[in-house]
């Protein structure tokens, strides 16, 4: 039940007059998924993991500066399977808030609004972003 | 805090099951949420087999004849049946609409109807939008002019003036939109809904209107505005295929022309 000034709402009465609790109607336990939901909740999630990446960037960084020895430590964390299943994860969520923070640049200016256009562009980000992030991790196994 | 799951005593239950009569051919299932304030119990979902062969075709003929024939307990709201009137919005298999416009044969497999989400149910399909019209009429709704009118005439506009409002004026305030957005079911305390701010613009984008600065005033804020992260829920399910996602996107473009 939302405690803030909807709470009011959530009383009523009965028809004899006794006051109740109203029910809240569900919400996210029937609304169907949809291009527009999905993309929105997956770019805020891709964006906090994101954000434990950067602490991730920042340890790989400190190593660095540190020496060989720490260095090497942190290398060989990354290039653990474990270290790549981080890593992709990362790249997949960089190249999916990339490609939908533009899809947020252009409604910002006030672009794309309609359906059919936002349909687009959502499907868009989603083929832009899986090609991109395969792209970069074959690139970067291949190299090394 | 946003709480994601139902309070306990809205968890919906199992309810009654009312089959079709013996040897109907044509059966539609209606799986439907009822509550009611009298008995004290949980809300539960009631099942119901409908006659095609005996219904009109929308969702709405369905209830009805539910109603008239099956069981006179079912509530809704529900009034024009012809998308004129607001009353009939519900979520029908997921997505919000009227059940006026809502055929029944776009609905594959057994049909689950509940009110709009995320608020206070009264009974059975019919929410409180207490809410949601207070928040309307915090917009100011009308007409606000300093300049009089000239007395022997109207405010003129020009075709191009008028036709601005197109999009807009076509608004029923059936809160379709604004239940179906998730950023309005966490923080609708403050977060005005689509419906409303698209009626906010209607009077931002009337040429009469001379309230334009005080109107962006009042919407500039972190919550009654800037709830709206762009999800576009509002436009994807209006029933009258409006496009409040892109009348917010002008309001917030408007106050950041105005920052210069």
């Amino acid at each position: 039940m939302p405690e803030d000034a909807r709470t009011a709402l959530m009383s009523g009465l009965s028809s004899d007059g006794k006051p109740v609790d109203r029910p809240l109607s569900p919400h996210l336990q029937v609304y169907r998924p949809q291009i527009t939901t999905v993309l929105s909740i997956m770019h805020r999630f891709s964006g906090i993991w994101l954000g434990v990446g950067t602490l991730f960037l920042t340890w790989w960084l400190v190593a660095l500066a540190s020496g060989p020895a720490p260095f090497a430590t942190v290398q060989a964390f990354f290039a653990s399977i474990f270290g790549k299943i981080l890593l992709f994860l990362w790249t997949a969520a960089l190249m999916f808030h990339f490609c939908n923070g533009m899809r947020h640049l252009a409604w910002d200016s006030g672009l794309g609004f309609e359906k059919p256009t936002y349909h687009a562009s959502g499907w868009t980000v989603i083929a832009a972003a899986t090609a991109l992030t395969v792209l970069i991790f074959v690139i970067g196994l291949v190299a090394g | 805090m946003a709480s994601f799951s139902l309070p306990t005593n809205s968890r919906i239950g199992e309810g009654r099951t009312h089959k079709a009569a013996p040897g109907t051919k044509r059966i539609k299932t209606f799986r439907i949420y009822r509550w009611n304030p009298d008995d004290g119990a949980n809300p539960r979902f009631d099942t119901y087999e409908v006659d095609l062969d005996s219904c009109g075709p929308m969702v709405l003929d369905a209830l009805i004849k539910i109603k008239n024939e099956v069981d006179p307990t079912l509530t809704f709201r529900r009034s024009c049946r012809e998308g004129i009137c607001g009353s009939c919005a519900m979520n029908i298999d997921g997505t919000n609409t009227l059940a006026c416009l809502k055929p029944i044969a776009d609905l594959k497999g057994p049909a689950r109807i509940t009110p709009l989400p995320h608020m206070p149910v009264v009974k059975d399909l019919v929410p409180n939008l207490d809410q949601a019209y207070a928040q309307y009429r915090s917009i100011e709704p009308w007409l606000k002019t300093e300049t009089l009118p000239p007395p022997d005439g109207e405010q003129r506009q020009s075709i191009a003036e008028r036709a601005a409002l197109d999009g807009m004026w076509e608004c029923i305030l059936c809160f379709c939109c604004t239940t179906a957005c998730p950023s309005y079911w966490w923080n609708g305390d403050r977060y005005l809904g689509p419906a409303v701010l698209l009626a906010a613009y209607r009077w931002l984008a009337d040429s009469r209107d001379e309230a334009t600065g005080e109107r962006l005033d009042s919407l500039e804020d972190p919550f009654r505005l800037y709830r709206c992260h762009t999800i576009m829920n509002c436009t994807e399910t209006c029933p009258k295929g409006l496009n409040p996602a892109r009348a917010i996107g002008r309001i917030k473009q408007m106050i950041a022309e105005r920052a210069g």
